[in-house]
C-alpha cells in the first residue's frame, strides 16, 4: 500500500526538481549557447537560448587579445586576491575558532562574545571607513587594499569554533599532550586533520568570497591594472552600454569572459563538493 | 577515559601552572584573527563613528558637528528613499528566498539517485558565479530586444514586461537575487536536514504521520537554527544591497538612481562627491538600522533557538 502511494509523490517531486533545475540553469545555459556566437548572431534575435554558428573560439582569442590582454591580468588578480586573501582569512579563521574551542583562557567568552555579536555588523558598511583608513597610509590602490581586509571574517571563526569542538575531542588532546607533544605539534597533527572538512568549507567559502567581491576592489583599487575580473567585467558593461568601448564586440566579450571566470568555481567546488557539504552542516546545526 | 597522570592531580601548583601557559597560549591562537579584527572591524567601526561627527566645508575646514549628520541623514530624503526601497525589499526577497530554500532542501532530502544529485549542484551553482556576472547575465535574459523572455512572451503574441524599467526593476531585481542565493542557503537546511537521525522518522512512520507530516511537524522544526542563520545573513546582505542594482544601472537607463539603496547612495557621496563625513555618517547609520533589525528578529525568535543561544 505504501508503495502505492509513494510512487506518485516522488513523480511530483522529481517534476518539481525538474522545473527549479530550469530556472537556475537557463542563464547559465544562455550563457554557455550566447559564448559560441558572434557580434551578429547575439544580436539577431532569433532564438537567444539556441546556438547559429559557432564562434567559441574566435571569441576566446578576442578575449584573451583584447587590449594587450587585459583580461589575463584581471584573471591573474583575481586569482591572486582569492588565494591571498582566501587562505590567509582560513588560516587566520582556523586559528581562532581552535584556539575557542579547545582553550580555557582569561577573557576568553568576552572575546568571543565580541566575535558573535560582530557577525551582525555589515562588512560592506565598513569598506568607506576602511578606505579613507587605508588612503591615510598610502595603501589605497595598492593589493593590499584588497587582500587585508578580505582576511576578516567573524562568520568563518564561529563556524570553526563549532567545527572544532564537535569534531577534536578533548581526551585525544589530553592524550597527545601527556605523551609529550607541544600544542602547535598536537594543532597539526591531531586537530587539523580531524577539522579537515571544516576548514575545507572555510576555505572554499572565503576563496568564493573573495574572488566575488565587487564593493571592496571597486572602492579601493583606481587603476585597472589592480582590477580583479568582477570589477574589470563590471567596467567592460559600464563602456559597452554607454557605447563607448566599440558597443557591440565587446558584449561578446563580457560573455566569453563570464564565461570563462566561473569556471575555476565550478570546479572547486565540484572536486571539494564531499568534504564541504559536511562542513556546512555542522555549522547550521548548532 | 582514564586519567593518566597520578603525581599531578588538578589544583596542585605545576599543573595550574601548565594550564595558565595552556591559556597563555590560548590567546597565541587567536592572535592573528584578533589583529585582523582590531585593525579591520573595530578601527574602521571606531573611524567611521569619528568621521560622522565631524563636517568638512571648503571655508571653514573641518568642524565638530556632533550629531547633525545623522540628523540630516534620517531627515535625508535620498536616504530615507533608499532605505525604505531595501526594508521593502527585505520583506519580499528574504521570505522567497526561504521558501524556494527549503522546499528545494526538503525534495532534495526526500528524492534519491542521480536526477537529485544533478539537481542538488545545478541549484547550488549560481552561488559559485559572482553577483557582478549574475546580475548582466539576467540583464541579457531581460533584454527586449534579444533576450529569450521577450522572444518566447512573441510566441503567444504577448508582450513581455520589461524587467528593469522603472515600475519593474523591483520584481526584476527580486528574480536576480532569488536565483543567486536560494541554492546556497538549499545547502545549508540540506545538509542539516541531512544530519538528522534517521529513527526520528521512522518513529514518527510507525505513529502514523504520513511525509507531508514529517517534512512539515518534524522536519522544518528541527532545521530552525538553520532557518534562522540564513534569515540573518539574508537580511544583513539586503539591507546592504549594491552590486545588482549598481551592475544593472547602466543597462536600465536610469531607473537606478543615485540614491537607489543606502550604499550606492554612500558610494556616491563619497567617490563622486567626496563627501567622506557625510557619507560615513550614512554607512554608519545603515549599519545601525542593520543592527537594530537583525536584534529585534533575535529578540522575537529567541524561543525558537537561534546561533546565539
Amino acid at each position: 500500500m505504501s508503495d502505492v502511494r509513494r510512487r506518485p509523490r516522488h513523480v511530483w517531486a522529481k517534476l518539481l526538481l525538474l522545473a527549479m533545475v530550469c530556472y537556475f540553469l537557463v542563464p547559465v545555459w544562455w550563457l554557455v549557447v550566447a559564448s559560441t556566437k558572434d557580434a551578429p548572431g547575439l544580436f539577431a534575435g532569433s532564438g537567444a537560448l539556441w546556438f547559429s554558428g559557432f564562434h567559441l573560439f574566435d571569441n576566446l582569442g578576442d578575449l584573451f587579445t583584447h587590449k594587450n590582454g587585459e583580461y589575463l591580468r584581471w584573471l591573474g588578480n583575481s586569482v591572486r586576491y582569492a588565494f591571498a586573501g582566501g587562505v590567509g582569512c582560513t588560516i587566520v579563521s582556523v586559528l581562532a575558532g581552535y584556539g575557542f574551542a579547545k582553550f580555557d583562557f582569561r577573557g576568553r567568552s568576552v572575546v568571543f562574545a565580541l566575535v558573535l555579536g560582530s557577525v551582525m555588523v555589515p562588512l560592506t558598511a565598513l569598506v568607506i571607513p576602511t578606505f579613507v583608513m587605508m588612503s591615510n597610509v598610502g595603501l589605497t590602490d595598492t593589493i593590499w587594499a584588497v587582500i587585508l581586509p578580505s582576511l576578516l571574517s567573524p562568520f568563518a571563526v564561529y563556524l570553526m569554533r563549532v567545527y572544532a569542538a564537535v569534531s577534536v575531542p578533548d581526551e585525544l588532546l589530553d592524550a597527545a599532550r601527556i605523551d609529550g607533544a607541544g600544542e602547535l605539534r598536537t594543532f597539526l597533527r591531531v586537530s587539523l586533520p580531524l577539522m579537515r572538512p571544516g576548514v575545507v568549507t572555510v576555505l572554499l567559502l572565503s576563496v568564493v568570497g573573495t574572488w566575488n567581491n565587487y564593493f571592496l576592489p571597486l572602492t579601493m583599487l583606481s587603476s585597472s591594472k589592480l582590477y580583479p575580473l568582477t570589477v574589470g567585467i563590471g567596467l567592460w558593461s559600464q563602456l559597452a552600454s554607454s557605447n563607448n568601448g566599440g558597443g557591440q564586440s565587446l558584449w561578446n566579450l563580457i560573455i566569453v569572459g563570464s564565461l570563462v571566470s566561473i569556471i575555476p568555481l565550478v570546479i572547486a567546488f565540484l572536486t571539494l563538493q564531499r568534504y564541504w557539504q559536511g562542513g556546512l552542516a555542522v555549522g547550521s546545526l548548532k | 577515559m582514564p586519567r593518566a597522570v597520578a603525581s599531578d592531580p588538578p589544583g596542585t601548583a605545576p599543573a595550574r601552572r601548565r594550564s595558565a601557559r595552556r591559556g597563555a597560549l590560548g590567546w597565541l591562537f587567536i592572535l592573528p584573527f584578533l589583529i585582523v579584527f582590531v585593525v579591520f572591524l573595530i578601527g574602521p567601526l571606531a573611524y567611521a563613528g569619528y568621521l560622522s561627527l565631524y563636517t568638512k566645508g571648503l571655508a571653514t575646514g573641518t568642524t565638530f558637528a556632533g550629531l547633525d549628520n545623522y540628523t540630516r541623514a534620517f531627515g535625508d530624503p535620498s536616504f530615507r528613499k533608499g532605505l525604505w526601497f531595501v526594508l521593502r525589499f527585505s520583506l519580499v526577497v528574504i521570505p522567497l528566498q526561504m521558501i524556494v530554500a527549503l522546499v528545494a532542501a526538503l525534495v532534495l532530502d526526500e528524492v534519491t539517485g542521480r536526477l537529485a544529485r544533478f539537481s542538488r549542484l545545478v541549484i547550488f551553482l549560481p552561488y559559485a558565479i559572482p553577483a557582478v556576472l549574475g546580475a548582466l547575465m539576467w540583464g541579457f535574459l531581460y533584454s527586449p530586444s534579444f533576450g529569450p523572455i521577450e522572444q518566447l512572451a512573441s510566441v503567444f503574441d504577448v508582450r513581455a514586461p520589461f524587467l528593469l524599467s522603472q515600475g519593474n526593476i523591483f520584481y526584476g531585481l527580486l528574480n536576480v537575487v532569488t536565483w543567486q542565493w536560494a541554492g546556497y542557503y538549499m545547502i545549508i537546511i540540506y545538509a542539516a536536514l541531512q544530519s538528522i537521525d534517521s529513527s526520528v522518522y521512522e518513529a514518527a512512520r510507525m505513529d502514523g504521520a504520513n511525509a507531508r507530516q514529517i517534512a512539515l511537524r518534524i522536519k522544518v522544526p528541527m532545521v530552525t537554527s538553520a532557518l534562522t542563520l540564513i534569515l540573518i545573513f539574508s537580511l544583513i546582505g539586503t539591507l546592504q544591497f549594491f552590486t545588482e542594482p549598481q551592475i544593472l544601472g547602466p543597462i536600465a537607463n536610469g531607473t537606478v538612481t543615485p540614491d537607489f539603496t543606502p550604499n550606492i547612495y554612500a558610494f556616491n557621496l563619497a567617490f563622486r562627491y567626496a563627501q567622506f563625513n557625510y557619507a560615513s555618517a550614512i554607512s554608519f547609520a545603515l549599519g545601525f538600522v542593520v543592527f537594530v533589525a537583525v536584534a529585534i528578529f533575535m529578540i522575537v525568535t529567541r524561543k525558537k533557538g537561534s546561533i546565539f543561544t
